[in-house]
């Protein structure tokens, strides 16, 4: 208990600091910076840590706040709390256009284009006389709620720290949320993710927008502390030194971002009082320590320092998702299971990677309540029939009809929206999540819940039966125990049985499974074996690949061959052994 | 505007270009082989320009000192990696590419600086000092994270590039230098007064990236880079080291941003920290070359100087966002044509 009692103890720590007798007054001001800093590094951590998106131009958003405020209070004479609102609606649309068009590129083209929009914002702000140019706008008034002032260094610390616990507390909120976990896949869980309905590109957007109104608010509060602005502290070297501070810090935890804010911000305090002693002329001596350290923690210590500090500690506890009872969501279209029909219709399935054709015209079709089996050797194109019937690989020519639906072109999370649910012959986890959180993800589509919702803790009746759901479909694959272990850290074959019960939990009409027998042990496979029955008779068709031809032949009601990315042969089991052609193509011909 | 302005415009505007091209030349270079977005390129034109201006002023220039302190910066995080079990041959080589190698590029223009000595000698000197200044920071730097990922690769070569601004303040010191023209002919083409040193930079941009195509496309050298740039893995198990594409590389890149810094510094004042928007510009260049095609990366630098440019002339304050903001409707375009799912790093 006592780990969840830390940050409250140190929130309480951090307010008592400017009435603790022999404390400077320097230090409140130091403290207001740290906390202005830290409110950035914390919308770098959602955006950076946990959605994997790496932005140069934080302190261009935090220039939209401040700029926002400063020219409603001076030019038009808002009182200060009033454009608060306005600093986050203006920071949060700008950020969602700037998003909307720079977020779809991929890796280092993103932080390449925010360091381009982040020197462009500089460069206007300061030659338009809208921005009164690189003079700035002085006079800002201070911050004033109902005749109460916080002009006063104590008292704007003392708010600068009342924003952070409620930025770390929505944060938290946030990231523990059915939102909160379709960003957190973004992280290496993108493909799986949108297989589950999630759209990823939303997701994407809405960590950029977060990040950015945090920056603004953080920008409001800094405009009304300094009382007058410039463009230099919106420049590009600040965004790189926001950076700096949540890597340094580590960028993966909220803790991360907190320390590194009051590292870099306190470090560079004393640096600029001492280096010029030391090396005695003026010069740009911390930009050269700081270019260093930041390189060196990226050698030594990439997860950034806050893990090490934990390490000293203590583990890290995470929080916990305890059984309760709760109303489990439903898919809606669960209901007509009993007319039986034909789930799955695949025809003249065709792909093409330049002039290798992986699937060569495939046909065939998968009815209400039966298990089908799709095997072949090594290389016949079977996941890649999986990818295209899911949608994961747009198919160069065929049909695909998934409940009487044509899904030509769909995208994966728009096939998921029809009951198709699926494992992945490379297991797609998402690292950092606990079990039982990955298999939350598979119910994506069945909550409501947004982001609001999610920071306000409005969403609680929802998650319980998510959480609900999710633990009985782990007590169906007999994971129950490990729901609170870190998914990674499973061996292979549980981790493929995780992501059974994932598929499970979208409430799936069509069940595609990729191996999901490799790497279990022989009892593992047959209660595989008599969970896939059970599914079969609640309605659910299973389209599965595997190579275990025992748990194939016992289990399937029909099987369908395919070798060099064609059909070879369809039919029962029985039949299927019984074929010449398919016992060539698996054990060569006997000439 | 009339027409002998547009000229001399573009003029302005491809003679710049050249520049913009060879250093998001060297930047598609330094990614494709390493994945490495090598934002210090900057500071290679400003390193290059300020130490030949120190030659010309007959004395010894700040990167030499850096040579030697990054050399042995070098030496120690290798000696510190081979501490379990380096062949005493590897230890000698180590020391001898780092610390001696610079030693003796340093002796020399320490002598030589103060006789002045002619003016290709000096580019020589100078490019002698600042390429391989790159080598040592490829290997104290980048090598530890030669596993690392893009994203990181990219924040420690922007921590790079502010600390090599920092150093270039105290090593050349916060005035600027302009050096003499590499030629000083001059003539006029219809309405156009041309100089020599406009004819000598695309001159020699032209020749750098005639002979960069023969070394990727005619030696065995180059097409193990360019091989290490497809499928480093694939380069790997064919015997190319991947340690030696990437010094290959890194060298090369230092090489061509000096020698652009070399180029440029008779046409405009440089300082310690000129470098870093000429070379953002060459990154825009060959950003909208995708980071990996040449002709295209030269061509959009074309664009990218011509445009700057006619900026400077219409909208002089508002040049630089003009500039950078070509970016976005290029990368839209680009984006807008790949919706495959991909998982990222």
């Amino acid at each position: 208990m006592t780990a969840r009692l830390a940050p409250l103890a140190l929130a309480a720590l951090a307010a008592a600091l400017p009435l603790l007798p022999g404390v400077p007054a320097f230090w409140v001001t130091l403290g207001s910076y740290v906390g202005i800093a830290a409110i950035v590094a914390l919308g770098i951590v959602v955006l950076t840590g946990v959605a994997a998106v790496v932005s140069f131009g934080q302190a261009m958003f935090v220039g939209f706040g401040a700029y926002t405020t400063a020219i409603l209070t001076t030019r038009y004479g808002w009182p200060a709390f009033a454009t608060l609102p306005v600093a986050i609606a203006i920071t949060g649309l700008l950020a969602w256009g700037i998003g909307a068009i720079t977020l779809r590129l991929k890796g280092h083209y993103l932080p390449v284009a925010t360091i381009a929009w982040n020197i462009s914002f500089f460069y206007l702000t300061g030659s338009l006389d809208f921005f009164r140019r690189f003079d700035g706008i002085s006079g800002i008034p201070p911050i004033d709620l109902l005749g109460f002032s916080f002009s006063d260094p104590v008292r704007f610390y003392l708010l600068t720290l009342a924003a952070l616990v409620i930025f770390v507390a929505i944060t938290r909120n946030l990231l523990d949320s059915r939102v909160g976990r379709s960003v957190r896949a973004l992280k290496g869980g993108v493909i799986a993710a949108e297989s589950f309905g999630v759209d990823t590109g939303r997701a994407r957007i809405l960590a950029f927008v977060y990040a950015a109104i945090l920056a603004g608010v953080a920008g409001w509060l800094y405009a009304h502390f300094q009382r007058a602005i410039n463009p230099s502290p919106f420049n590009i070297t600040a965004s790189i030194d926001y950076l700096l501070m949540a890597v340094a810090g580590g960028v993966g935890q909220i803790g991360g971002a907190l320390l590194g804010a009051a590292l870099v911000t306190i470090v560079r305090d004393k640096l600029q009082d001492v280096l010029p002693l030391l090396v005695g002329t003026q010069g740009n001596y911390e930009s050269i320590v700081f270019g260093f350290v930041l390189i060196l923690i990226l050698q030594f210590a990439p997860e950034g320092l806050w893990p090490h500090l934990r390490a000293l500690t203590g583990r890290r506890v995470a929080r916990a998702h305890p059984a309760q009872s709760a109303a489990e969501p439903i898919r809606a279209e669960r209901t007509d299971l009993a007319a039986r029909r034909e789930v799955l219709r695949v025809e003249a399935l065709r792909k093409t990677f330049g002039g290798l054709v992986a699937v060569n015209d495939l046909g065939f079709s998968v009815a209400q309540g039966e298990i089908v089996g799709l095997i072949g050797p090594n290389g016949a194109g079977k996941s890649t029939s999986f990818n295209l019937i899911t949608g994961v690989l747009p198919a160069s020519g065929g049909r695909i009809t998934v409940m009487g639906q044509e899904v030509g072109g769909w995208p994966a999370r728009r096939i998921a929206t029809l009951g198709v649910a699926r494992t992945f012959q490379h297991v797609k986890l998402v690292h950092g999540m606990s079990v039982i959180e990955n298999v939350a993800l598979g119910s994506h589509l069945l909550g409501r819940a947004g982001a609001i919702a999610g920071s306000l803790r409005l969403d609680r009746a929802e998650e319980a039966g998510i959480f609900a759901k999710a633990r009985r479909q782990l007590e169906r694959v007999g994971l129950a125990e490990q729901a609170e272990t870190v998914a990674s850290e499973l061996a292979l074959g549980q981790q493929r049985l995780v992501e059974i019960a994932r598929a499970l939990c979208l409430d799936p009409l069509l069940l595609l499974l990729d191996e999901p027998a490799a790497g279990l042990r022989h009892a593992e496979k047959e209660a595989l074996a008599d969970l896939l029955r059970r599914v079969r008779a609640d309605g659910v068709s299973v389209l599965l690949v595997e190579h275990d031809m025992d748990f194939v032949m016992g289990l399937t009601d029909r099987l369908v061959v395919m070798n060099f990315g064609a059909e070879l042969a369809q039919g029962r089991p029985a039949e299927i052994q019984a074929n010449p052609l398919v016992v060539e193509a698996y054990l060569g011909s006997a000439a | 505007m009339d027409l002998s302005i547009a000229l001399i415009l573009l003029q302005d505007g491809i003679v710049n270009a050249a520049i913009y091209a060879l250093l998001a030349l060297a930047l598609v270079l330094v990614f494709t082989v390493t994945r490495v977005i090598y934002v210090p390129i900057g500071e290679f034109v400003s390193f290059g320009a300020l130490t030949l201006a120190a030659l010309e002023a007959g004395r010894v220039p700040g990167t030499v000192w850096l040579l030697l302190i990054f050399g042995i910066a070098a030496a120690a995080v290798e000696l510190w990696s081979l501490r379990q079990g380096g062949s005493g041959r590897r230890i000698v080589g180590c020391l001898l590419r780092n610390v001696v190698g610079p030693a003796i590029i340093a002796a020399t223009v320490a002598l030589l600086a103060p006789a002045k000595p002619g003016q290709l000698v000096q580019v020589l000197l100078a490019l002698a000092v600042t390429a391989p200044l790159s080598l040592v920071l490829y290997d104290t730097v980048y090598r530890p994270l030669a596993n690392a990922t893009v994203l990181a690769l990219l924040i420690v070569s922007v921590a790079l590039h502010f600390a090599l601004v920092g150093l270039g303040l105290i090593f050349f010191g916060a005035e600027g230098s302009r050096t003499a023209a590499l030629s000083g002919a001059s003539f006029t083409i219809g309405p156009v007064f041309v100089t020599g040193q406009s004819v000598a930079i695309l001159a020699l941009t032209a020749g750098l990236i005639v002979a960069l195509y023969l070394f990727f496309d005619r030696t065995l050298v180059g097409k193990a880079l360019r091989a290490t740039a497809v499928n480093r893995l694939g380069a790997r198990l064919v015997g190319i080291s991947p340690l030696f594409s990437a010094r290959l590389a890194f060298g090369l890149a230092g090489l061509i941003g000096a020698l652009g810094g070399i180029l440029v510094s008779p046409l405009t004042t440089i300082y310690y920290d000129t470098g870093f928007l000429i070379g953002l510009k060459g990154f825009v260049a060959a950003i909208i070359g995708g980071l990996v095609s040449y002709p295209i990366a030269a061509g959009a630098a074309i664009l990218v100087g011509v445009l700057e440019s006619y900026a400077s002339f219409f909208a002089s304050e508002l040049k630089e966002v003009i500039v950078f903001m070509l970016i976005v409707p290029i990368l839209l375009v680009r984006s807008y044509g790949t919706t495959v799912l991909e998982d990222e790093e």
